[in-house]
């Protein structure tokens, strides 16, 4: 379990310039975001899914659902449908039940 | 809004982030809330302390349950972080900034950030609580972000009220509704950008603010810098960050964050049978009554004799009126000690003394606003995962 969250605390570590003065200098500010820290689980497809999720959203999204029977097939189909109709993720509609497949044996 | 070259930029980097070849450190520690498949990491960003991690990339931080109990303002640097788009903001120049405002007025204008720190400013403390606050604890489990009860937190905002720069462009006749965008964008055209919208009068009533102060310091970045909406007891969603477009506009604005996402059954409760779809749905608004247990957690042990209970109470506006406590499972409801009183958006604090004699206990915390609102025992429930204010119980032992 442990092996998946991972950090890199001196990147988290680097300060924001001027943050909290900008109504004395109004420095501008350049803000670092720790580097990602979840990776998808091997399984079925799994470059699939990295071409077509990673774009918009890190493997945390996925990992953090729901888990266990109730959240299958079924689940996912929906997932990814929501992704494609409502968010306008450009997914090939071959590759769905792929992508299916590897959410519900994976997650 | 995000222009084609930033985002080019960002979707190259988020391909490289992701990539197998990608440096990984240690975990800092990890953290396990109270429900299934409930492990986080515990992850530190720039002008934050430790937070519990959500999702990265966009970045979704939750507060560590703790902080609630340090007092009723929730400092800068543990404040919640929610966006929805990866395309988040991450150079700003304060002296670049602008606000625009525009639509249905007579006189559509910009202004700089210095020029609406010299407009009359005013001062509120309201808490911002996500829609999906609690989100994990649904029963049965609905999809979204698993979150446990510290996507909310209390602060004094300072900034100008939007009626103020409403009435400097001049709302026309036949308005309607006022939309809101922040600099946060999509990743691809095809995703709609994350654009609130409120009605008129709502917009107009003096408190809904434009906030550019958080607890006497600027917003944290991830906080919105160097400019947020703060909509006095609503949901979080209407507190578009990075706030940089405001659009008067002569209908009920359809883009897809209010007519799809972020709605709730159109029933009194906001809820349904769990487990069924509603009939009919409306936007998500106001914040219904909560308070909280903060001093004592599930599964403590603690001394058999005379303690102190503590916690936070709110709602949307109303004001808290009355906070109680049982510990004998609802036979007998003993009246708290409310706190000192910041404002009707505000956490409002309580005590209690109580006296626990060897043996377990399940204590339930249970407020009621100034409107005789109150917080159900039994859980409601409905598809997105909104709306909980379920009375909650912390079991303890003593002895």
């Amino acid at each position: 379990m442990i092996s998946r969250f991972f950090l890199l605390p001196l990147v988290a570590a680097i300060a924001v310039a001027g943050s909290n003065l900008a109504s004395l200098t109004a420095a501008p500010v350049s803000y670092a975001l720790p580097e990602e820290i979840a990776a998808f689980k091997p399984g079925p497809n799994l470059e699939m899914v990295q071409n077509n999720c990673t774009a918009c959203h890190s493997a945390d999204y996925i990992q953090t659902q729901p888990q266990g029977a109730k959240y299958k097939k079924d689940f996912w189909q929906a997932e990814v449908t929501k992704m494609i109709k409502l968010y306008g993720a450009p997914i090939e509609e071959a590759d769905v039940p792929k992508i299916v497949e590897y959410l519900a044996a994976t997650y | 809004m995000l222009d084609r070259r930033e985002m080019m930029k960002r979707a190259a980097v988020a391909t490289l982030a992701t990539g197998f070849g990608s440096i990984r450190a240690l975990a800092l520690d990890t953290v396990t809330l109270p429900f299934d498949n409930g492990e986080r990491p515990l992850v530190k960003y720039p002008q934050k302390r430790p937070m519990i991690g959500l999702t990265s990339r966009p970045p979704q931080l939750e507060t560590p349950f703790s902080i609630f109990n340090d007092g009723a303002i929730t400092p800068n640097n543990a404040f919640f972080v929610r966006y929805h788009l990866a395309g988040v903001p991450l150079d700003i120049d304060p002296d670049k900034f602008t606000l625009e405002i525009k639509g249905k007025v007579d006189h559509p204008f910009k202004l700089s950030l210095q020029e609406i720190r010299k407009l009359p400013a005013v001062e509120l403390v309201a808490v911002n609580q996500c829609s999906g606050n609690s989100r994990g604890f649904s029963n049965p489990r609905v999809p979204g972000g698993q979150l446990a009860n510290g996507a909310m937190g209390n602060a004094r905002w300072r900034g100008v009220p939007l009626k103020t720069v409403l009435d400097k462009a001049g709302v026309q006749q036949g308005a309607k509704q006022v939309t809101f965008g922040g600099m946060d964008g999509p990743m691809m055209d095809t995703t709609p950008d994350f654009v609130k919208a409120l009605d008129i009068d709502h917009a107009r009533d003096g408190e809904v603010m434009l906030a550019y102060g958080m607890n006497g310091d600027d917003l944290p970045v991830l906080n919105g810098f160097p400019l947020r909406l703060v909509v006095p007891g609503y949901y979080g969603t209407y507190w578009v960050k990075h706030l940089n477009e405001i659009t008067v506009i002569d209908s009920v604005f359809d883009g897809f964050w209010m007519k799809t996402a972020y709605r709730i059954p159109d029933t009194p409760c906001g809820c349904i049978e769990p487990g069924t779809a509603p009939k009919a749905t409306v936007p998500i608004n106001r914040f219904n009554v909560r308070s909280f247990i903060t001093n004592v957690t599930d599964g403590a042990k603690l001394k058999p004799g005379a303690t102190t209970l503590k916690g936070i109470a709110f709602d949307g506006g109303k004001g808290i009126k009355e906070v109680a406590v049982t510990i004998d499972g609802g036979k007998t409801w003993m009246p708290a000690k409310l706190g000192k009183y910041l404002g009707k958006y505000s956490f409002r604090e309580w005590k209690l003394p109580v006296k626990l004699a060897a043996g377990s206990y399940e204590l339930r915390v249970r407020a009621t606003n100034n409107a005789g609102d109150s917080q159900p025992m039994d859980p409601l429930w409905n598809p997105p995962g909104y709306l909980r204010n379920v009375v909650e119980t912390v079991r303890v032992t003593a002895g």
